[in-house]
This record gives structure tokens, sequence and C-alpha cells, in this order.
């Protein structure tokens, strides 16, 4: 576990040294400021806007970061031939990939946790009230939502060349899963054979994320989410990531080093 | 460089393996498959028979494209062997605990450059598992054997070539390796750099190491090297003993692996 864990941490130093993550929070911080500071048109429920815009900013930032953290990790290892010295210690290529999945959904975690920190303090500030249970099942789903992506993005990088095609595809699939993966269901129903049992196959074989989005309980102050169906997301999340994680070892155990 | 201190490069040799062979390489055999349909694949290596004695240093020598990289690749587990098999230590290449006593420094410097010299010594040794303290100790010891001390909270991005190639050998050390792979180590260093690698290398010899390198500087190679393997289009062409071999062909390493390479200078008017 040390090779995993020192892995880890050199993924997270190198997150902290580059400047995504510094431009992606202060961009939210401004934006979420300015949309704190102003008044518009005297209307008392403009927390809840405020709510919704930082928190769309937030999914957008946070999404953007692991994209683009996890997409980078085995390809730059390549490209920049790091994996020869790494590879010639005792590191197996599952650790390899274990160590970079941890070290991703760490510092997403670390930079999650300083948006979210930041959202609670202007929206609480304003309301006057602090749900932070609230706030933290927010934060917990978003985070392992953001692990299957992570892994996800990582089994992307074993199988195409290019990050920034890794990047594209994984970006579609997760929008396009949080937009229409809960909706696949019920096009489904009213589709002809054999049409409709492939969208049934797509419906149960894709990672549902759009299960952890919980804005609309934050921005409309809804009760907690019961923490068994927290437990459960958590689960699901877990089966994904192990999933990807493999086919992600898979691939690379068999994959030649070089680039040339 | 400074000199090595004591405790950090010394150690007492321990039996290599049951067989006395740090390395050991039977029938190896490596091919890369055509990237297209209907093309041969290439044999890079062809039914290589080596075995590297504890404590000696041995010269992996052949003009590019011999095997030398692919060979070198196999013993690290870089990649698999088509057929054959190679051990270090008795322990089979394609188990991660057989590089647990290994050092490897490639030819080129390929490290992550935003971390510090420190940061790299210490997540080479977190691998190893060395504990906090000695790990402290060893990167201090590593940083003043390579002469980085004053650097060492500097990024690598910002070092010249030869500060990096000293970080390499640094890290290749960090686990006080029984056997130290050398990738053509004093490639693209000035005279002087040279010089500290070899001196170096004789240090890590006269402890005990065994060193496996390879390299184009011939000469280097008939100073430092107890026995060398010239390879040529992936077959072992000439093993043995420097000395040896220079009395038996009555000439130099260079000459030899000239003729062994089939060169034939071009005749003059």
């Amino acid at each position: 576990m040390s090779a995993v864990f020192a892995l880890a941490n050199v993924v997270i130093k190198e997150l902290c040294r580059r400047k995504d993550f510094y431009v992606l929070f202060v961009l939210t911080a401004v934006i979420s400021l300015l949309m704190g500071s102003v008044n518009f048109f005297n209307i008392p429920n403009i927390v809840r806007d405020l709510k919704e815009v930082s928190l769309l900013l937030i999914w957008i930032s946070a999404l953007v970061i692991a994209l683009t953290t996890a997409a980078r990790q085995m390809p730059a290892e390549r490209e920049n031939r790091t994996i020869f010295p790494l590879l010639a210690k005792p590191v197996t290529r599952a650790q390899v990939i274990a160590g970079k999945f941890l070290g991703c959904w760490l510092a997403v975690g670390v930079s999650l946790a300083v948006f979210y920190t930041f959202f609670i303090v202007i929206s609480s500030s304003r309301e006057g009230v602090w749900p932070l249970l609230n706030y933290f099942q927010a934060f917990w789903l978003q985070w392992m939502m953001l692990a299957i992506v992570i892994a996800m993005v990582l089994f992307g990088s074993v199988l195409f060349t290019s990050p920034a095609e890794n990047v594209t595809i994984c970006f579609f699939a997760v929008v396009g899963i949080l937009l229409l993966g809960g909706h696949l269901n019920r096009v489904a129903l009213q589709q002809s054979e054999p049409v409709r049992s492939i969208a049934y196959t797509i419906y149960f074989l894709i990672p549902h994320l759009e299960w952890y989005d919980i804005r609309r309980f934050i921005i409309h102050n809804w009760p907690l989410v019961p923490w068994v169906d927290c437990l459960l997301a958590t689960l699901y999340a877990l089966v994904y990531v192990v999933a990807f994680l493999f086919g992600a070892w898979l691939v690379f155990r068999r994959k030649a080093l070089t680039t040339a | 460089m400074n000199p090595a201190p004591s405790g950090m490069i010394k150690k007492d040799p321990s039996p290599a393996s049951s067989t006395g062979s740090v390395v050991k390489i039977q029938d190896l055999c490596v091919e890369y498959r055509a990237p297209g349909f209907g093309q041969s694949s290439t044999v890079a290596v062809k039914n290589l028979n080596l075995e590297v004695q504890q404590g000696e240093v041995y010269g992996f020598l052949g003009p590019n494209g011999a095997g030398k990289t692919s060979t070198m690749q196999v013993l690290l587990g870089f990649r698999a062997a088509t057929s054959g098999a190679a051990f270090i230590f008795d322990i089979d290449v394609r188990e991660a605990i057989a590089r647990q006593r290994i050092g490897y420094l490639p030819e080129l410097t390929y490290y992550y450059k935003f971390l510090t010299a420190e940061e790299l010594l210490r997540f080479y040794g977190k691998i190893f598992r060395i504990p906090r303290r000695e790990l402290d100790s060893r990167i201090d010891a590593l940083l003043k054997l390579v002469e980085l001390e004053h650097a060492r909270k500097r990024p690598i991005k910002s070092y010249s070539k030869g500060m990096q190639q000293r970080v390499g050998l640094a890290q290749a050390l960090i686990n006080n390796p029984d056997l130290l792979i050398l990738d053509e180590p004093t490639s693209g260093l000035d005279p002087l750099g040279r010089m500290k690698v070899r001196e170096i290398i004789e240090r890590l010899k006269s402890d005990g190491k065994t060193v496996l390198f390879s390299s184009h500087e011939l000469g280097e190679v008939e100073t430092i090297c107890d026995r060398v393997a010239i390879i040529n289009r992936g077959e072992l062409k000439v093993e043995g003993r420097v000395g040896d071999l220079v009395q038996k062909h009555q000439t130099g390493l260079e000459k030899i692996f000239l003729n062994v390479i089939g060169y034939q200078p071009q005749s003059q008017s």
C-alpha cells in the first residue's frame, strides 16, 4: 500500500503546483461573490438563485478538474517516460493504476471541499441558517460520483491514445448520463424491439451519475436524503470504480510502455 | 562528487543467489509484432544467454538496434519476453519483488520535473518502504554524494542536464541496491560529469555491488568493466573478461567491437 499512497501523494502535489485549480477556484469564487453581493430587483428569494448558480459552478469546476487531472496521468507517464524509473522499482502496474486513482480522487476531494466551504460561507451567511449535514451529503455524493468519473477516465486513458480524445469522449459520456440517464428507461418503453432492449441494456449498464445530484435538496432547503440511500449510492459507486479500474489494469498490464 | 558516507553505500555483500549469479538470462527471445497485416515481425533478441556474477562490473555492448535496450526492458519488467526467461537474484523478472534490490538509471532523465530532488528521493524511498528516519539520512547522504545539497529544495525542471543526471544517480541508489542497471550513464555528460559517474561506479564495485551497464564509450568500458558482452542483431557475439579478450584478439576493445559488428573500413585511395 505504501507505493499506492506514495503515487497518490505525487498526483496531489502535481495538482497543487498547476494553475488549473487556482484559476477555476478564483473564477467560481468571484462569480459567487458577485452573485452574493448584488440584490437583484429586491427579490427576497435571491439566495436560492445564488445557491443554484454557485452549485452549478461547483459541479462544472469539479468535473473539469476531475476529467483533466485523471486524463493526463497515464499518458503523461508514458510521454515523459517517468513510467520507466517507476516500474524499475518494486511496483506493479495494478499499484500504478490504484495510486493514480487514489491521488486524483483525493485531489478532487480537496478541491471540492474548498469549493463547498466557500459556498457554505457565502450562502449560509446570507440565508442565516447553517444546514451543515445537508451540505455534507451534497459534498459526499458529488465526491462519490466523481470517483466513478475518475475511474472511467483512467480506463479511457489506457484505451485512447490522446488525452484530449479521452477527455472529450468522457465529457460527453458524463454529461449525457447526467442529462439523459434517468430518462432512458422511459424512452425505452416508447420504442419497439430491438431498440427497446438495447435502450434497456444501456440503462442498466451505465453508471447512473444523476442519482448523485442532490442540488435541488440544497437549493429548496429540503430535508436530508435518508442515510441508507447515501450508503447504497456509495456502494454503487464502489462497484463501478472497481469495474473501471479492473478494466484499466487488464489493458495496461499488456500495454507496451514506449510511445514510439 | 563527495565520497560515499559510511553506511550509505557500503553494505555487507550478501550471497547473490543460490547459483551465485545476480543476473541470469536463458534463451531469451524478444520479437516485436508487425504493425500492419502481412508484415513480418522483427526479432530484437535471439536466444540470448547471459550470466552476471556478484561483484562484477559487466559491460553490455552493441551498436544501436542490437537488442541491448530490449534485453534491459525485459530485465526491468517493462516488456514481456517472447520466449525464454530472465532472473535477478533467482527471482523471475516478471515478479515486482525482483526489483527490490535493483537500482536503475535510465539514459535520459525521466523524472517528475515538478518535484524537488528531495521530494523525488522521498517518493522513491517510500516505494521501497524505507523507514522515515532512515530515509531522511539516506536522502541527506545521497544529495551530498551527488553534490546537490544546495539545490535540494529546487524543482528538478530548473536543473541543468548534468544536475538531472545526478538526481537520477541518487534515485538509483536510494534503496542501497545490490545490482545497478545503468543505461548509457555518461551519455550527454561533460568530461567532468563522466569522470564523476565513473568514480561512483568504481566505488560501488569496491563495495561489492554488481553493475550492469550499456555504453558506447568503449574506452570507458575497457577501464571499468570486468567482463563484457557484445551483441549484434539480437545475438550474443562475444563474451568474456576484458583482459582475456584483448589478449586473445591482440587488439583493443574498439577494434574487437568493430570486427564483431562486421564494420568494413572504406578503402583508402
